[in-house]
């Protein structure tokens, strides 16, 4: 099949160079705040996929009505509204889960993320496009979360998946790895300020690759210009 | 023939960073051996463990960062650094809390923010706070001094204990700790801080056995050796006297100004010079030039502030020590008091 260069570009922007965590760095607060395990990240980042994608598409398909002067009040309630049915769904589904997040999923309506591509992108662009680009920033979003959980769950409690059941139901129990055995749990990385520095780590990382690749790509021979100085008086 | 003329300042001083930093481990000699004599070969084993750890990630960092090893690695800031975690530990502590605290002071705190010279808290205090907050069970295992032991313990058991958790006859750490009585004996600060919610008095908090005749069994010698080391720094001119003199006059007037007020709850003015962190942090974390202010006058201020912290911390904080808290917020205050106490120029107005 071939891709779209739009849709690439999309793609491309909303995974790896313009990534809203680790690039805009975007919705810190919940991303912070609830990494502590790779379900809660899971849990979040699945919940602001659904808004993000839900959000860009209708700011898009009402774009044409939304008066300039009040677009932002209207973004709002669009994103809460999404919130308001995500949080619902929670309650009923995965109640557990929905406890374990607390403030943060209610949260997610002041995520400046998801506020961040209605204005800068979908209340300019068709709905396909909106909502592709909703899909990329919330899967780019989700991995970012992922990887901080996965980091600061085996640090912490050296443990990965612990708690699956919440959001996967009994049968995932068994999913739970225990990647080694702590005597105690090393804090740090589970309070807020271990987020902090695994999330140094993982900017420093993407830099560092971003770094190597554009040192491997071959260099641009520039057509130099010699000028020639020229003194006319003497 | 020609005169080789130079420039001015004619009158240089040959010191380097390495010289300045070994004469200040050397002035940790007097409270290390205190420490030693009255507590036992715990925090030597951890120093030692510190320095090597410290030393090897020193040398990592540093050749990942392409930097000349031999003149960086020696410089003896590292091994400063390792020191000084390794007296402020808990002297049962295991051997993994050394290594992670040496790791992450030398890794996080001191190279990931560009290296000596450029790290804005101070690594041993930010590597104790991190191990504090994370490791709240093992940073609390405080060995009390060895004449009030119900044990003998000797350097073997020491290390038996710092590697495994058991003496080779297989007492834990717990046994250690507890008194004939046996309750668990805290240190002096943890001794007075959990008497007085339970309602006891100061005075009466004095008559426990941590306490001794004064300010508690070999912390006070220890403190004191501390301040004639600080004093030797000071007689050298290694360090400046305005931190440590503000630092201890604002303990010492928060302190007085509570036992004034409330003689029954307050601990008195030389039991806070004289336990805990307090001359440690005075002399040898304050004092450091990175993470400190700059001029005479904020200086005055940094000190001043991190007493009343100290101060504040050790009386209403949920920990019984304060040093290092109130380093890392004095460390945290200190670019915004050198923006506000730059020097005037001669002829020149602010």
């Amino acid at each position: 099949m071939k891709m779209n260069p739009e849709y690439k570009e999309l793609a491309w922007q909303g995974l790896w160079k313009n990534n809203p965590g680790l690039v805009q760095l975007l919705g810190l607060c919940p991303l912070l705040a609830v990494t502590s395990t790779v379900v809660n990240a899971l849990g979040l980042g699945i919940a602001t996929l659904f808004v993000l994608i839900g959000s860009n598409v209708t700011v898009s398909a009402v774009r044409q009505w939304v008066p300039k002067e009040v677009r932002i009040p209207i973004f709002v309630l669009i994103i809460a509204a999404f919130v308001t049915c995500v949080q619902l769904l929670m309650n009923a589904y995965t109640y557990d889960l929905y406890q374990s997040l607390g403030i943060f999923l209610p949260l997610i309506v002041t995520n400046c993320a998801i506020i961040g591509r209605a204005e800068a992108y979908a209340s300019k662009n068709p709905i396909k496009q909106a909502s592709f680009d909703g899909l990329m920033m919330g899967l780019g979003f989700l991995a970012v979360l992922l990887a901080l959980g996965a980091i600061r769950e085996v640090l912490g409690q050296g443990t990965l998946f612990y708690g699956a059941n919440l959001l996967l139901g009994a049968w995932a129990t068994d999913l739970k790895i225990q990647v080694y055995q702590l005597d105690s749990q090393f804090l740090l990385a589970i309070l807020p300020p271990g987020a902090f520095i695994a999330m140094g780590f993982l900017i420093a990382g993407k830099n560092y690759i971003d770094d190597k690749v554009a040192q491997a790509q071959p260099k641009k021979l520039q057509q130099g210009i010699e000028r020639v100085r020229v003194n006319f008086d003497s | 023939m020609a005169f080789w003329i130079a420039s001015s300042p004619h009158h240089h001083q040959q010191s380097e960073t390495s010289a300045l930093m070994r004469l200040v481990i050397y002035a940790t000699i007097p409270g290390v051996l205190a420490q030693w004599y009255f507590f036992g070969w715990g925090n030597l084993i951890h120093i030692a463990l510190a320095v090597v750890t410290a030393l090897v990630a020193e040398f990592t960092v540093l050749s990942l960062r392409h930097k000349k090893i031999s003149t960086q690695l020696f410089d003896g800031s590292a091994i400063l650094t390792a020191v000084l975690i390794g007296i402020s530990l808990p002297a049962l502590a295991p051997w993994w809390i050394t290594v992670t605290g040496s790791l992450f002071a030398i890794i996080v705190v001191k190279q990931l923010y560009g290296g000596l010279g450029h790290n804005p808290f101070n690594p041993a205090m930010a590597a104790y706070v991190m191990l504090l907050i994370s490791f709240p069970v093992q940073m609390t295992l405080w060995q009390p001094p060895l004449s009030l032991l119900a044990l003998d313990i000797h350097f073997v058991d020491t290390l038996s204990v710092i590697f495994s958790g058991y003496t080779p006859q297989g007492y834990s750490v717990e046994q250690i700790r507890t008194h004939i009585d046996g309750y668990t004996m805290a240190t002096p600060l943890d001794t007075v801080k959990t008497n007085i919610t339970m309602g006891l008095t100061v005075v009466e908090s004095m008559q426990s056995a941590t306490i001794g005749e004064h300010f508690g069994v070999g912390w006070e010698w220890m403190n004191a050796g501390f301040l004639l080391g600080g004093l030797y720094l000071l007689k050298r001119k290694a360090i400046h006297w305005t931190t440590p003199v503000s630092f201890l006059t604002s303990l010492f007037v928060c302190s007085f100004i509570a036992f004034v007020i409330s003689p029954d709850s307050s601990a008195s003015t030389m039991f806070h010079w004289f336990t805990g962190a307090t001359m440690l942090g005075a002399f040898f974390i304050l004092t450091d030039p990175v993470s400190g202010a700059t001029s005479v006058k904020g200086r005055l201020i940094f000190g001043a502030l991190a007493g009343l912290l100290v101060y504040l911390i050790r009386k209403f904080g949920g920990y019984p020590d304060a040093v290092a808290f109130a380093v890392l917020l004095c460390n945290m205050a200190a670019p915004l008091i050198d923006q506000y106490t730059r020097p005037r120029t001669y002829g020149h107005k602010l």
